[in-house]
């Protein structure tokens, strides 16, 4: 189904870099030249505590803002989102609209007989990816992995292309970014994980490559065809 | 005496001084993708501020340190960290009374905190321009968007402008010290947004040069005698009316306080010059309006949206002053409305309260859907709020939890 607006909502624990992963998104679309608009949701800014973000991207104007209630993805960046209900919402996929699309970062299957069933009804797909062990594998270091749910959702939904993602992470981690003490030392605990600042960049780009191809595969395979139309 | 004007100089930096029409209304822009404290910091960074005064609180916290870093760069005269809101208040009084042009930031708790300050700016007449980004107030603790300081901040005195989104606020930002700086003005602004939907989200905004800036702030333009601090007034700081107690005493403070508020209402003519118009509206010949200010505007643009697919055609009354209050032109854009529907961020309606005051039939007005302490509004419950007027069944909405 191609649609006008793509909403993505993800959801995951503080520190796992939910935030940035809405904004590089919404960057990258801005560069395809889409309609784009990324916020976060959080309380106190603290480890493992519940975090969301959300993305929407679009072939006309998007007013909407705030929590996303009614999502076309939903993104789990971390089991306990589902374990623990470190989530806004109880189940963590409320609200998700029919034929959506759900991506949980893990390796093993953590939805019950009824949630299943639940989505089934709904038409949603669901997808594991082994994200965190992806980033360790392919950029060395758990922490980039975010860079593997920016590249599935891109590589299912074709929302973005790889060119502007490319593009969207050098502007975000190309040059020095100030949000909060938080995030500034965040951003410095990455920055000591690689070398250099290039292969900062490289690595986390071959990670959400990995992954963008792992979705477009799996879209394949499973005939999903949620996307969202080309800009005007 | 010669005077020379500064535009078409440069300051330190290298910008030029421009003429604040030509610089907001005919230099070109460019396009920047960026959250709203981002936005916050590139406005600043064209203002030619003097004095920011900072201190932490979610959602502002992030446009007050990219401010320092603004400061660090050279943009800034002064910055600094004070030890509370209400100092910090005290202290852009201090700075706007020696003359200076002075910025910060403030949200919800923190509002509150600094509120005794606000009349205080109003009455000494203080053209300080304060960013709200507004959050919960009440117990139990909120960090997200809530509207309810604003319906304080309306009684203090000051202009209070409701910015919908990023690019209002780039604009507003710099207009304002415009409208608030104007002789027959000369008042603060407060520039409220409702917090993390406007600050914390990215979105695209139209961008004046970064080599072109305000024309200096010029405290003798003051309507009453800037502040020399070696020799205060004595009739303000050290034998102010209220020692005397007697008639004369209180009808200076009676006709002073009317002196604000028609200086409010002089501050219109300029207000609506520069934003072109208090209010905006958008199909107003619709049996159906919406009228919102903020957020709420933007998810009233998206419910009509929803409704043209329906087959229901709503118009839309963006309101972008509260303060002055455009009760006229309110009225008029109404005044053929059937159904006249009112979302709110907030739980007591202060603005349908408002807009109430102001028109006839008010039996038309709906109240809702409002929603507060942090919840967000969904454009689905505005369309069921709007069936719900017209007599036509709804789905009850249980989205989420």
């Amino acid at each position: 189904m191609i649609k006008k607006r793509i909403n993505i909502r993800m959801s995951g624990l503080g520190g796992q870099g939910a935030v940035t992963a809405a904004h590089v998104l919404a960057m990258a679309a801005s560069k395809d030249k889409k309609f784009a608009i990324s916020n976060p949701f959080f309380g106190a800014e603290k480890r493992m505590a519940p975090a969301e973000s959300y993305c929407r991207i679009g072939v006309e104007k998007i007013f909407d803002r705030g929590e996303l209630v009614f999502p076309d993805v939903i993104e789990v960046f971390h089991p306990q989102v589902i374990t623990m209900g470190k989530s806004y919402t109880m189940p963590f996929y409320s609200g998700i609209k029919e034929g959506g699309v759900v991506i949980i970062n893990s390796d093993v299957p953590l939805l019950s007989k009824e949630d299943a069933e639940r989505l089934n009804d709904l038409n949603v797909s669901v997808l594991y990816i082994k994200g965190t062990q992806i980033a360790l594998e392919v950029a060395g270091t758990e922490l980039s992995t975010n860079m593997t749910m920016i590249g599935s959702v891109a590589g299912i939904t074709k929302c973005v292309t790889l060119e502007s993602l490319d593009l969207a992470i050098q502007e975000r981690f190309g040059k020095k970014f100030v949000a909060s003490g938080g995030t500034a030392s965040l951003d410095e605990a990455i920055k000591k994980k690689f070398a250099k600042k290039e292969m900062l960049l490289q690595k986390n780009f071959a990670t959400i490559k990995y992954a963008y191809e792992l979705g477009v595969e799996w879209a394949e395979t499973n005939h999903v065809e949620l996307c969202v139309a080309a800009a005007a | 005496m010669e005077t020379k004007s500064v535009i078409g100089t440069q300051n330190k930096k290298g910008q030029v001084y421009t003429d604040a029409r030509v610089m907001m209304n005919e230099a070109p822009r460019t396009d920047a993708f960026f959250t709203g404290s981002e936005v916050i910091k590139e406005a600043v960074r064209r203002a030619s501020v003097d004095v920011m005064i900072a201190y932490p609180i979610t959602p502002q916290s992030e446009a007050a340190a990219l401010i320092g870093e603004l400061f660090a760069e050279g943009y800034i005269g002064d910055y600094f960290r004070g030890e509370s809101e209400f100092a910090v208040m005290g202290q852009c009084a201090g700075a706007a009374f020696g003359g200076a042009r002075v910025f910060t930031t403030t949200a919800g708790p923190g509002t509150m905190r600094a509120m005794e300050n606000f009349p205080m700016w109003a009455g000494a007449r203080l053209p300080i321009q304060v960013i709200v980004t507004c959050r919960g107030l009440n117990s139990p603790l909120s960090i997200q968007p809530d509207t309810l300081e604003i319906s304080y901040l309306i009684q203090t005195g000051m202009l209070v402008w409701h910015a919908e989104t990023a690019q209002d606020f780039y604009d507003w930002i710099l207009k304002g010290y415009m409208v608030s700086e104007e002789p027959d003005v000369h008042l603060p602004l407060a520039l409220c947004c409702d917090g993390f939907f406007v600050t914390h989200t990215k979105d695209t905004v139209m961008l004046t040069p970064t080599d072109m800036c305000l024309p200096p702030y010029d405290p003798y333009r003051s309507p009453v005698p800037c502040m020399d601090m070696e020799c205060p007034p004595v009739r303000m700081m050290r034998d102010p009316f209220v020692m005397k107690s007697n008639y004369i005493s209180y009808a200076t403070h009676a006709s002073w306080q009317q002196e604000v508020w028609a200086a409010v209402e002089r501050s219109r003519k300029h207000t609506i010059a520069w934003l072109d118009g208090l209010i905006e509206t958008e199909n107003g010949d619709a049996d159906i309006l919406l009228v919102a200010s903020g957020t709420a505007v933007s998810q009233g643009r998206e419910a009509i949206r929803l409704l043209e697919e329906d087959g229901i055609r709503v118009g839309l009354v963006k309101i972008k002053t509260i303060r002055p209050w455009p009760g006229e032109e309110i009225r008029e854009a109404t005044k053929n409305a059937k159904h006249i529907i009112v979302p709110e961020f907030n739980v007591t309606g202060w603005l349908a309260r408002e807009i109430k005051a102001s028109i006839p039939d008010t039996d038309r007005l709906v109240a809702a859907p409002h929603v507060f302490g942090g919840m967000t509004m969904p454009p689905e419950i505005i369309v069921s709020e709007i069936k719900n007027a017209l007599g036509i069944r709804t789905e009850v909405l249980a989205g989420r939890g």
